[in-house]
This record gives C-alpha cells, sequence and structure tokens, in this order.
C-alpha cells in the first residue's frame, strides 16, 4: 500500500496553524486588549481561521509544485 | 393564535418542507442497497460538498455551542480551534486515503482495516467501536429536537414526547428517502442555519446591549472570569484545551461517515482544495458564540445551558422568529442525525454481520437488516437520551474519544511501512478499554488531560510497540 507522502515543507505550513490555535493557547487566553470590542482570545481564533487558510494554501501550491517536478522527472 | 401555536406552526411548516424535498428526491429511484446507502455512487460535487457540510453542522454547533459559552464560558472556545485545525489534518491524510481506496476498490472505512491489515476481526472490531461511538452522537441529535420543541411550545410539550416523536419523523424520513434525499434537504438547513446565526448573532446584544462591543464590555465588566480558560468550571484550563483540540482534530475525519466520503470523492486534488476553503466556514460559529455570551447576562440561572440560545431568542424576539430559528434547528438536528442513523445501520448489516456470521447473505437481505438496525438503533438512541442527560458538547466528546481511537492505525497504516496488525489491535483495544474505563469511572479530564486523549497516547504507545516486536506483513502491493 505505497502512497504519496506529503513534502516536508506542506507538513511545516501545516504546524503553523497547529501551534497558533492550539500548543500557544495560555499566550492568547486573555480578554485584553480588546479588538473591535472582541475579546483577545476570540479575535486571536477568528484572525488565524482566516490566516490558516492562507497557510494551507501555501501549502497545496508548495504540493502542486512538487508533483509537477516529479511528472517531469518521468 | 397563541404564541406557542405560531412557533410550532412554523417549525413545523419548515420541517414539512425539508421532508418534501426529500421524498421528491427519493421517487422515482429503484432502492437496492447501493442506492440508498451511498446514493448509487454517482454524486457529483456539488452534491457531495452539500452532504459534507450537511454534516459538519449539527445541533452540536447550534445549541451546543452556545450552551457551552453560556454555562462553561472561555472553553467553549476549543470548538472553533479543532473545526479548523481538522481541514488542516484532512489535507495530509485524506487524499492519501482516497488514493488508496481507488486502487485497491474501498467503500468504507471497515474496508480500509480490512484491506490493510488483513484481519476480518480487526475490521469487525473497527465497526463495532464505529457504531458505539454514533449512539451519543444521535442522542445528542434527538436531545436538541427535544430542547426545540419544548421550548417553542412555552414548555407545553414535554422533552420525552417531543424526542419520541423525533425519532418516528427520523425514521420515517430515512426510510423513505436514503442519502440522496439528504444531501438535498441540506440545502435548506444551511440556508436556514446561516440566516440564523447570523441575524441572532447581530441582533441579540443589539437589543439588550446596542451592539457586540457593548455586550462583550459589559460581560468582561460584570463576569471576567467567564470569558477567558476554565471560565466556569473547576477543570477545563489549558491542558484541557490542547488535548482536548488535539484529540477532536485529529479524530474528525475517524467518523465513519466523513472517512467513506473521501472514497466519492473526484480526485485527491479536490480533497486538498477542499482542505483549504473549509475552515472559512467555521467564522458562522462566532456568532453562535456571541448568543451564548449574551444570554449569560440576560438569562442567567438556567438549568441547561443546551436551552440559553432559544430562550433568549423567545425573549428578544415575536413567536414567529422563534419559530424559523426552531425549525432551522430541527432540520440541523434531522439532516445529519439521518446521516449517522444510516452509516450505522449499513456498517452493521453490511460489515459487521455479514462478513462475521453470515457470510452468505444477499444484497436484499443486507438492505433489510439495515433498516431494522434504523429503528433498532433509533430506539437505543432514544433511551439514552431520556435516561441519561448531559450537555450537548459532553455527548460529542464521549463519540470522538471512541473514533479517535482508529487514529494511529490509520495514519501509520499509510504511512509506516513496519506497522503490523497485532500492534493496530492491541493499541486499538487498550486505547477503547481506556476510554471506557475513564470514562464510566468519572475520571474525565484526568488531571486536567482530556480522558480520550491520554488514551490514544497510550494506543500510539502500544501499536509501535507491539509493531515492532511483531513481523512486519506483506501488504499487497
Amino acid at each position: 500500500m505505497r502512497v504519496k507522502k506529503p513534502s516536508v515543507g506542506a507538513l511545516l505550513l501545516g504546524l503553523i496553524p497547529f501551534i497558533a490555535m492550539c500548543l500557544s493557547v495560555s499566550l492568547w487566553d486573555r480578554i485584553d486588549p480588546m479588538i473591535f470590542g472582541i475579546p483577545f482570545n476570540l479575535f486571536w481564533l477568528i484572525a488565524w481561521i482566516v490566516l490558516s487558510t492562507l497557510c494551507m494554501w501555501a501549502a497545496y501550491r508548495v504540493e502542486v509544485a512538487r508533483d509537477k517536478k516529479d511528472f517531469g522527472a518521468q | 393564535m397563541s404564541p406557542s401555536a405560531v412557533s410550532l406552526t412554523t417549525i413545523f411548516v419548515i420541517v414539512a418542507m425539508g421532508a418534501a424535498i426529500g421524498f421528491l428526491a427519493g421517487v422515482h429511484r429503484k432502492m437496492d442497497l447501493e442506492q440508498w446507502t451511498v446514493g448509487g455512487r454517482g454524486f457529483g460535487a456539488v452534491l457531495m460538498y452539500l452532504l459534507m457540510a450537511g454534516e459538519v453542522y449539527t445541533t452540536f454547533s447550534f445549541l451546543g455551542a452556545s450552551g457551552w459559552a453560556y454555562s462553561r464560558g472561555g472553553p467553549t472556545l476549543y470548538i472553533m480551534a479543532y473545526m479548523t485545525l481538522a481541514y488542516v489534518v484532512s489535507f495530509f491524510i485524506l487524499p492519501q486515503i482516497w488514493e488508496v481506496g481507488r486502487n485497491y476498490g474501498m467503500q468504507t472505512q471497515s474496508d480500509f482495516f480490512s484491506l490493510r491489515y488483513g484481519n476480518k476481526y480487526l475490521a469487525g472490531f473497527v465497526c463495532v467501536v464505529g457504531i458505539a461511538s454514533f449512539i451519543p452522537y444521535l442522542q445528542l441529535q434527538i436531545t436538541g429536537v427535544g430542547i426545540i420543541v419544548s421550548i417553542a411550545s412555552f414548555d407545553g410539550i414535554g422533552r420525552t414526547p417531543a424526542m419520541a416523536m423525533s425519532v418516528v419523523l427520523l425514521v420515517a424520513f430515512v426510510f423513505a428517502s436514503g442519502v440522496r434525499a439528504v444531501a438535498w434537504v441540506s440545502v435548506l438547513k444551511d440556508v436556514l442555519m446561516v440566516f440564523a446565526a447570523v441575524s441572532i448573532g447581530i441582533g441579540i446584544p443589539y437589543i439588550h446591549f446596542g451592539g457586540i462591543g457593548l455586550m462583550f464590555a459589559a460581560l468582561a465588566h460584570s463576569r471576567p472570569a467567564h470569558l477567558t480558560m476554565p471560565g466556569a468550571t473547576a477543570n477545563l484550563g489549558h491542558t484541557w484545551y490542547i488535548s482536548t483540540v488535539l484529540l477532536t482534530s485529529l479524530g474528525f475525519y475517524m467518523w465513519p461517515h466523513a472517512f467513506g466520503a473521501a472514497f466519492t470523492a473526484k480526485s485527491g486534488d479536490t480533497l486538498r482544495r477542499n482542505a483549504v476553503v473549509m475552515p472559512l466556514y467555521t467564522i458562522t460559529l462566532v456568532f453562535i458564540f456571541i448568543v451564548g455570551f449574551t444570554a449569560v447576562l440576560v438569562v442567567p440561572g438556567l438549568p441547561n445551558g443546551d436551552l440559553s440560545l432559544l430562550t433568549i431568542i423567545r425573549k428578544s424576539f415575536p413567536p414567529w422568529f422563534l419559530g424559523v430559528i426552531g425549525g432551522a434547528g430541527a432540520l440541523t438536528a434531522m439532516v445529519p442525525a439521518a446521516i449517522f442513523i444510516l452509516t450505522a445501520a449499513t456498517l452493521f448489516a453490511k460489515n459487521l454481520y455479514r462478513p462475521l456470521f453470515a457470510p452468505a447473505m444477499t444484497d436484499d437481505q443486507v438492505a433489510k437488516l439495515a433498516r431494522v438496525m434504523v429503528v433498532v438503533l433509533g430506539l437505543i438512541s432514544l433511551c439514552f437520551a431520556i435516561y441519561r442527560s448531559a450537555t450537548l458538547v459532553s455527548l460529542l466528546l464521549t463519540g470522538y474519544a471512541g473514533v479517535t481511537q482508529f487514529f494511529p492505525g490509520v495514519v501509520l497504516g499509510l504511512y509506516w511501512k513496519r506497522v503490523t496488525m497485532s500492534g493496530v489491535f492491541a493499541g486499538m483495544i487498550a486505547g477503547v478499554a481506556t476510554v471506557i474505563f475513564l470514562m464510566l469511572s468519572n475520571r474525565d479530564p484526568l488531571f486536567g488531560w482530556s480522558a480520550g486523549f491520554v488514551a490514544l497516547c497510550l494506543n500510539f504507545l502500544i501499536t509501535a510497540l507491539v509493531s515492532m516486536l511483531t513481523p512486519a506483513i506483506v501488504v499487497p502491493e
């Protein structure tokens, strides 16, 4: 059962949302400063929903570029 | 008309519309096993997307998320993180699952385990754990409908009769139309749901405080501890947050219906692109949280947080609007419940009973058995909903603790050549046993760690150790 492993670059990009939204919780779990009237922790998570999408878009580009290269090498 | 008649009639009309769409989608199609359970595998990208979206938004995100924002406070934020990170995880496993699925002709999660590890008992065990994990998830949806009907009737109809009615309706719906109908009803459901979330998320703080910012300022002033972790709880702090987010984001695609959906995609690339945009879907949840937080100040002292969203709507809007939101909520419970009950019943008949006990069964007999199981599972979940009350969020977390135990077997099965059947089987049994023990003895969370996560770590460890001690298996190339 052979599958193509994800590239290291894509994995590192995928790690960023995990660090930002999960592992670093004690750094951003506070009310102040409120931004646009929203507590900081809630604002942080909303911002990272958008930023995670950007990270994964970059990871997608990395994977597509690699697939193209592999295809060319054959 | 009395207020309760207005709101109940509105709910009824919306649910009837949903049912009509479902029945129409089911007519003129011969319902053999394949058609009934996987829509004959003819799902285009649009219908597939609708089906997946229909599974994501359930009563959990509607009443459960606001319920925890109200009763627990800060810890509810885990929901936003886990949904986003689940899609990140999916980027790295779904295209690969799709690829092996295509190469080996897999249709279900159980096929994956049976073909990768070559053992029908392991595949059977996966089915049993999957079906057992669906029960709390079904119970959650049924409880949700009970709450909606009893609040919309201004407490005129009790929770138990409302839940019993919803199970009857659910079974009738599933019998009449199968999975294709479900996908179409979720269109109506999603449109109503987004409308509901945005209008109440902005409207309710505006009515009571003059705006979202002013509401948060008032809450931060009077109950500052509520907005951060551990909020109103004693033990749901940062350790719990990290372990629960990891558990649930890794487990999201281990649900048998979600895992199986990957096989029906057009290509691995479709799944990857989906993973990039799906997190944006999570943003609607913010509005639901806001309603729960507003309710802390406006309707304090409710016995059960899951009542908060509808109670504050009842207090803030006319009865017809309560009916619209209640109708959206009822469909939000029925659509996923139909998917879960279909998946679980089919798993039982096709992937558990037939391979292990009755290999000679025909497809028609399997389909009949699956229909019987729809009724059985509906009744079991109803019994749990009546006799074992729990918050909607903790019900979902119980299910997750079960299905996430598949993760090591899936991810190591894809990426680690050395993993063996004995390793995966031993690890999974250890994980499931740990979950059952910790949950039944009320040790969740265990020293601040989510019980399911503790079990997952043990599962990984045992899978790796036993795999290294047993001879490598020869995997079909």
